[in-house]
């Protein structure tokens, strides 16, 4: 299956700018499909992004991130070619993890 | 708000009596206590994202609130036309930047999402947001200990609750 993640991670000078995309429904538990009924609540929790063996950014998400969610920050201290782990694991206890490196 | 406010805060009473009881039995042990407080510092803070109010959320995340700071650029829309997608971010010239958190007044939960910052990690984020309707949001950031927030309004015309 291709990764539920799509990354992209670019470094201009000390500065590595990421912008990441996951796939994920992100559903709030409060929406009721068209029989009526709620749709469970399913959504990411945390969002891990490491690099060189330390976590450079964490997020802590809950039900009020959009469906499809995107993230964009940025950090010192890596270089072109370096690997950027992404790991995400969600209310239900899914999970999916890939690598991207560093352009 | 009274019947909910006070369980919870008997049970913080309770809460924080523990801890105290427990840091005077590893009084001789302080460096056995502080790895373990760090720890459950990491974990996912499940209490905060199901608050209901802002005010509430940001006190189950960092136990403190927060003052408005200039230093805090909050970036959204006036109008969402679609509130199941709301761009926002937050940029800060504030030093030593340990947190950024998002909030959402009127939604159901407050609380929408909270980025922790690592030493040499640019403090700023970017991110899509739902909210249910036109709603104050919230941002705050945790630097040096202390927490600062920005404001803003978003009219949104379609709420991002679906159904």
């Amino acid at each position: 299956m291709a990764s539920s993640i799509r990354v992209r991670a670019n470094a201009n000078g000390d500065i590595t700018e990421v912008q990441a995309l996951i796939q994920h429904p992100m559903d709030t538990g409060l929406v009721k499909d068209s029989k009526g009924e709620l749709i469970p609540a399913h959504f990411i929790q945390e969002l891990k992004f490491e690099c060189n063996g330390k976590d450079v950014f964490v997020a802590n998400w809950g039900t009020a991130v959009s469906k499809d969610p995107y993230v964009k920050f940025s950090f010192k201290g890596a270089k072109k070619g370096d690997e950027l782990k992404i790991s995400w694991t969600d209310n239900k206890g899914a999970s999916d993890t890939t690598t991207a490196k560093i352009a | 708000m009274t019947t909910t406010t006070g369980p919870l805060a008997t049970r913080r009473l309770i809460l924080q009596g523990a801890a105290s009881v427990a840091l005077i039995g590893l009084g001789n042990l302080p460096f056995a206590a502080s790895p373990a407080r760090a720890a459950a510092n990491d974990k996912y803070p499940e209490d905060a994202f199901k608050q209901k109010s802002e005010a509430d959320a940001i006190k189950a995340l960092y136990g403190k609130s927060a003052e408005p700071s200039d230093k805090v650029k909050l970036d959204a829309p006036e109008i969402a036309e679609n509130g199941g997608v709301v761009p926002v971010s937050v940029t800060t010239t504030l030093d030593k930047v340990t947190s950024i958190s998002f909030l959402v007044a009127e939604n159901p939960f407050a609380l929408a999402a909270s980025y922790k910052f690592a030493d040499g990690t640019i403090p700023g984020v970017a991110n899509r947001l739902k909210m249910a309707k036109t709603t104050k949001l919230v941002a705050i950031v945790e630097a040096d200990g202390k927490l600062y927030s920005a404001t803003k309004e978003v009219k949104v015309t379609v709420g991002g609750c679906g159904g």
